[in-house]
C-alpha cells in the first residue's frame, strides 16, 4: 500500500507564500513580510522532515505521485507528478533546511533595504522552483524548475536593479545559462527520441536494459548534451562567468542560490541521470575532466583575489569542480555527500561574509579588513569552523566528503591518479586562500579607516550561523568511510539510486585496499596543512612577502588577478560583434528601415495619391465644365454601346 | 424642294450666329448672335408645325431673356474679354469629350431615325391642344412652375440687391 | 421631305457648340449664353421629335424648358451681379476662391 505523502505540499507551500507576499506584501509591514516569507518555507521543511520519518515506512522505493495531467502529445505523456527516493529525499532536505536558515538570516540582513516584500517573495518563488526541480518525476517538470530557478537567479541578482552592474550581472547570468539549457533541451529531444518517454520511471529501466556503449553513440551524445546544461547551471568550464559577477546580489541571495542549492542543480541532474552516463565511459571522462580542470582553474583565480564575496564565487566554481569530478569517476553517492556538506559551509561562509560585510557597513575589500576577531566574536568562530571545514581538516565535514572523492579518483575504474593529483593539488590551494580569506579578515591590525567601528550582528543573523556550524563540524558523521571505521551509511542510503550496470561493478576490489585509502587521506590531509602553513607565513608572519612573490611572478600574477582575461575574452569574441550585428542589421535594418519603412512609406504613398487627386478640387469652373463634359460622354458612350449590341 | 432650301438655309444661319457666339470677344456682339440664332431656330420651328412653340421662342426667349441679358451687360459695363490662363483639364479634357458626344450623338442618331422623314405640315401643332394638355395632362409641372418662377423672382431680388 | 436625322445632327451640333463655348469663353455672361444655346439646341429635337411622332406634349416640354430657362437666367444673372460687386471681375478664372 502506497500511502499518500502529498509531496505536492513541498513545492507549493513556498509558492503560496510567494504569491502571498508579491501580491500584497507591498502594502504589509515588515514584520509581516518577513513571517510569511520564514513561515511558509519553515512549513515546507517540516512536512520534508516529516516525509523523511515515514520513508523507511514506505513500500515501494521510488515512491511516486502523479497529480494532474499535464501533456499528452501522440505517444508522449509527461504529467505533473513527483518522484521520491533516497537521492530527491537527500535534495529537498537539504534545500528546505539550508533555505529555512537563510530566509531567517535575511530577515535582519534585508532589514534596511528597499523592497524588503520582493526579496522575499522572489526568494520564496525560487525554493518552490528549486523544490519543482529536485521532487519532479520526469525531466520535462525538471526542466520547468531547471528555468524557474534561473529566472529567481535572475530576478535575485538584479534586486538592486538601479544599479547598473547589478542588473548586467542579471542578465549576463540568465543569458550564460540558456545557452547550457540549449544543450539540456536537445538531450531531452534526444530522450525522447530514444524512450519514447521523459519520465524517470521509464526512462531509466530502459536505459538498463541497453548495454554500455563502447564506441559514442546517442546515450554519449544525450550525456555530454546533459552536462553542457549542467555546466552552465553549476558554472564550470566555459560556462562559469556567470557565477562570479552574480555576487552583484545582496549575500542571502549568494548563499542560498549559488552556494548551497541552485549552483547544485547540475550535480543532481547528473546524479539523477546515472543510468546514461554510467553507460558512457566517452562523457564520463569528458565530465570528470571537465570538473577536474574547473577545480583548479577556478582555485588558482581565487588565490588573488581581494573581494571577499569573489573569493567564495571562486571557491564554489571549485567545489563544484570536485563534485563534477566524483560524478565523471561513476561516485554519484560521493558528489551528492560533498554537495551537501558543501551547502552547509559555503552557506555558512556566505552568510558570515555578509555579516563581516554588515559589520563594517558595507566594505567587501579584504585589504581593508583585519584584525575583526575581537569585534565580531559569533561570526569569527562560526567562520572558523566553515573554513576549516572547507580546507579539508580532519574529521570535519568536509574532509570525508572530500576525501571520499580523491579516494574514488583514484580508485574507480574510470579515475586515474592524474585526478587524484590534480585534485590533491587543489585541495591545497583551497586551504591556501580559505585560509588568506581567514587571516585578512580576522587577524593582524585593522586596515580600514580609523572611525570604524565594527559591531556584531542581530542574533536573528546569528542563529543561522551557529547552526550551520554546527552541521559543519558533524555533518560528515553519516558518511565515514570503513578505512576510518565507519559504516559508509551515506553511499549505502543512495546506492540503490547509482547502481552501476552490470558488468562494472567492483565492490571487491574497495575492501582490499584501505591501506591505499589511509595513505591517500594522509596526503590530502597533508596538502591541506600545507596550505594552511603558506596562509599563516604570508598573511600573518610575513606580510611584506605577498607583494614580493606577485612582483617577481609579474605578469602571470596580473592574469590570475584578473582572471585570465576569460571576460573580456568572451566580449571580444561574442558580445561585441552580437551588439554589432544587430545594431547595423537587425535594428538599423530591418526594423528602422523595412518596417518602419514600409509604414512610413505607405502612409507617404496614401499622400501622394491624395496630392493627385485632389487637383480635380481646383477651384476653376471650367476644369469642373471640362470634367462634366468629359464624365456626360463617357455615359453616352456607354449607352450607346449598349443599345448597339 | 422649298421645305429643303429653307432647312438648309436657317439651319446655316444657326450654326454661323453659334460660332459667331464662340468667335466675339465683346459679350454684346455674342449677345446678338444668340439672338440670332433664336430667330433661325423659330423659323425651324415653323417649319416643324410647331406655331405656338416659334412665337413663344421669339417672345420669350429672344424677346425677354436675351433682353435681359444685355442689360446686365451695360449695366456691368463688361469689356472685352481678357486674356487669362486657361485650364488645362478644360483643354484636354473637355474638347475631345465635345467631339466625342457630337460624334456619337450623330452617329447614333444616323443609324436609328434612317430614312424617317418629315413632311411639311405633316404635323401641325394646334394652340388650342397645347392649352388642353398643359391645363390638364399636365397641370402638376404647371403649378410647380409658377411656384419656381416665383422663386426665381424673390431670388434675383435678394441676390442682386445693394448692400445697405 | 427633309430627314428627321437632320435636325437631329443640327441639335447635336449646336449642342456640342454650346459646350464648347463653355470650356473656352473667360467672361460669365458669355458662359451664361452658351447655355442658353444648349438648352435651344435640346428645345429643337424636342420639336423635331414631337413632329415625327405626331405628339402634341413634345411643345408642352419645350413650354416647360423655357419656364425654366427663364428662371434660371434671371437667378443666375442676379448671381453674376452679386459676384461681381464683391470680385470686381467678369472673368470666369479669377473666381477661384475655392482654390485648395
Amino acid at each position: 500500500m502506497t500511502p499518500d505523502l502529498n509531496l505536492w505540499l513541498i513545492p507549493v507551500l513556498p509558492l503560496v507564500g510567494a504569491a502571498l507576499n508579491g501580491l500584497f506584501g507591498r502594502r504589509w509591514p515588515k514584520r509581516a513580510v518577513a513571517l510569511v516569507g520564514v513561515a511558509f518555507v519553515g512549513a515546507a521543511f517540516a512536512w520534508t522532515l516529516w516525509v523523511a520519518s515515514q520513508f523507511s515506512h514506505l513500500a515501494q522505493i521510488p515512491h511516486i505521485e502523479e497529480h494532474a495531467p499535464w501533456i499528452t502529445a501522440g505517444g508522449f505523456v509527461a504529467n505533473f507528478g513527483f518522484y521520491l527516493d533516497p537521492l530527491s529525499l537527500v535534495m529537498a532536505l537539504v534545500v528546505t533546511g539550508v533555505g529555512f536558515l537563510i530566509h531567517i538570516y535575511s530577515i535582519g540582513y534585508m532589514e534596511h533595504e528597499g523592497g524588503y516584500y520582493r526579496f522575499f517573495a522572489y526568494l520564496n518563488l525560487f525554493m518552490f522552483f528549486m523544490l519543482t526541480l529536485v521532487l519532479a518525476d520526469n525531466y520535462l517538470l525538471m526542466f520547468v524548475g531547471w528555468e524557474g530557478v534561473g529566472l529567481a537567479s535572475y530576478l535575485l541578482i538584479g534586486f538592486w536593479f538601479q544599479k547598473d552592474t547589478a542588473s548586467a550581472a542579471g542578465k549576463k547570468a540568465f543569458i550564460v545559462n540558456r545557452i547550457g539549457d540549449f544543450g539540456f533541451l536537445i538531450a531531452l529531444f534526444l530522450l525522447i527520441r530514444t524512450c519514447g518517454s521523459l519520465n524517470f520511471a521509464e526512462v531509466f529501466p530502459a536505459i538498463s536494459r541497453l548495454g554500455v556503449e563502447s564506441a559514442p553513440g546517442v546515450l554519449t551524445a544525450i550525456a555530454l548534451l546533459l552536462m553542457m546544461g549542467a555546466c552552465g547551471k553549476s558554472a564550470q568550464l566555459p560556462l562559469y562567468v556567470w557565477l562570479p559577477d552574480a555576487m552583484e546580489g545582496p549575500t542571502p541571495v549568494s548563499a542560498l542560490i549559488h552556494a548551497a542549492t541552485m549552483v547544485t542543480a547540475g550535480v543532481y541532474m547528473v546524479a539523477r541521470s546515472n543510468p546514461i552516463f554510467s553507460r558512457s565511459p566517452e562523457a564520463l571522462t569528458v565530465v570528470a575532466v571537465v570538473g577536474c580542470l574547473t577545480a583548479l582553474f577556478a582555485a588558482t583565480i581565487a588565490m588573488a583575489q581581494t573581494d571577499i564575496k569573489r573569493v567564495l564565487a571562486y571557491s564554489t566554481i571549485s567545489q563544484l569542480g570536485y563534485m563534477f569530478l566524483a560524478c565523471g569517476v561513476a561516485a554519484y553517492s560521493a558528489a551528492i555527500f560533498h554537495l551537501m556538506t558543501h551547502a552547509f559551509f559555503k552557506a555558512l561562509l556566505f552568510l558570515a561574509a555578509g555579516s563581516v560585510i554588515h559589520a563594517l557597513g558595507g566594505e567587501q575589500d579584504m585589504r581593508n579588513m583585519g584584525g575583526l576577531r575581537k569585534h565580531i566574536p559569533w561570526t569569527f568562530w562560526t567562520m572558523t569552523a566553515a573554513t576549516f571545514a572547507i580546507a579539508g581538516f580532519p574529521f570535519l565535514s568536509g574532509f570525508f566528503s572530500k576525501d571520499e572523492i580523491l579516494w574514488r579518483a583514484w580508485s574507480s575504474p574510470y579515475g586515474s591518479w592524474v585526478f587524484w593529483a590534480v585534485g590533491v593539488g587543489t585541495a591545497g590551494l583551497t586551504s591556501f586562500y580559505m585560509f588568506r580569506l581567514w587571516f585578512l579578515t580576522f587577524f593582524g591590525e585593522s586596515r580600514g579607516p580609523h572611525d570604524r567601528h565594527p559591531h556584531e550582528s542581530p542574533r536573528v543573523m546569528l542563529a543561522p550561523l551557529v547552526i550551520l556550524a554546527v552541521l559543519s563540524v558533524v555533518g560528515g558523521y553519516v558518511g565515514v568511510p570503513h578505512s576510518l571505521g565507519g559504516e559508509g551509511h551515506f553511499e549505502r542510503f543512495l546506492a540503490p539510486v547509482v547502481a552501476s550496470p552490470a558488468g562494472t561493478e567492483h565492490e571487491g576490489a574497495a575492501a582490499v585496499e584501505v591501506g591505499t585509502e589511509r595513505m591517500l587521506t594522509a596526503a590530502s590531509v597533508g596538502a591541506a596543512a600545507l596550505g594552511l602553513f603558506f596562509a599563516w607565513l604570508l598573511y600573518h608572519k610575513r606580510r611584506d612577502l605577498p607583494e614580493k612573490i606577485a612582483a617577481a611572478f609579474g605578469g602571470i600574477y596580473t592574469a590570475v588577478a584578473n582572471k585570465y582575461y576569460v571576460d573580456e575574452g568572451y566580449n571580444a569574441v561574442f558580445v561585441q560583434p552580437l551588439v554589432e550585428g544587430s545594431t547595423r542589421l537587425l535594428w538599423r535594418g530591418v526594423d528602422a528601415g523595412l518596417i518602419d519603412g514600409s509604414v512610413n512609406h505607405a502612409a507617404s504613398d496614401v499622400r501622394k495619391v491624395s496630392d493627385t487627386l485632389r487637383q480635380m478640387q481646383s477651384g476653376s469652373v471650367r476644369s469642373y465644365a471640362g470634367w462634366v463634359a468629359a464624365g456626360a460622354a463617357l455615359v453616352l458612350a456607354y449607352l450607346v454601346w449598349v443599345g448597339a449590341r | 424642294m422649298l421645305h429643303q432650301i429653307l432647312f438648309f438655309v436657317f439651319a446655316a444661319v444657326c450654326v454661323a450666329g453659334a460660332l459667331n457666339l464662340l468667335v466675339q470677344r465683346h459679350p454684346i456682339n455674342s449677345a446678338l448672335s444668340l439672338i440670332v440664332v433664336m430667330g433661325s431656330l423659330a423659323v425651324l420651328y415653323l417649319l416643324l408645325g410647331a406655331e405656338f412653340v416659334a412665337a413663344i421662342q421669339v417672345i420669350v426667349y429672344a424677346g425677354a431673356i436675351m433682353v435681359l441679358f444685355i442689360f446686365v451687360i451695360m449695366l456691368l459695363n463688361a469689356g472685352e474679354e481678357e486674356h487669362s490662363g486657361g485650364s488645362r483639364v478644360a483643354a484636354v479634357l473637355g474638347y475631345p469629350a465635345v467631339a466625342l458626344l457630337v460624334g456619337l450623338t450623330a452617329w447614333a442618331v444616323v443609324r436609328s431615325s434612317g430614312s424617317a422623314n418629315l413632311k411639311l405640315g405633316g404635323f401641325v401643332g394646334s394652340t388650342e391642344g397645347i392649352g388642353y394638355l398643359v391645363f390638364r395632362g399636365f397641370l402638376l409641372p404647371f403649378e410647380v412652375t409658377s411656384v419656381l418662377i416665383l422663386i426665381a423672382i424673390m431670388g434675383a431680388v435678394v441676390l442682386a440687391r445693394k448692400e445697405d | 421631305m427633309v430627314p428627321l436625322s437632320y435636325y437631329l445632327v443640327l441639335s447635336a451640333i449646336l449642342f456640342g457648340l454650346g459646350v464648347t463655348g463653355f470650356l473656352v469663353k473667360r467672361n460669365i455672361i458669355t458662359l451664361f449664353m452658351s447655355i442658353e444655346l444648349m438648352l435651344n439646341a435640346v428645345n429643337l429635337s424636342f420639336v423635331a421629335f414631337a413632329a415625327h411622332w405626331g405628339a402634341l406634349s413634345g411643345h408642352v416640354y419645350v413650354f416647360f424648358v423655357m419656364v425654366v430657362a427663364a428662371a434660371e437666367a434671371a437667378v443666375g444673372l442676379a448671381i453674376i451681379i452679386a459676384v461681381f460687386r464683391t470680385r470686381q471681375t467678369l472673368n470666369v478664372d479669377r473666381v477661384n476662391l475655392l482654390k485648395l
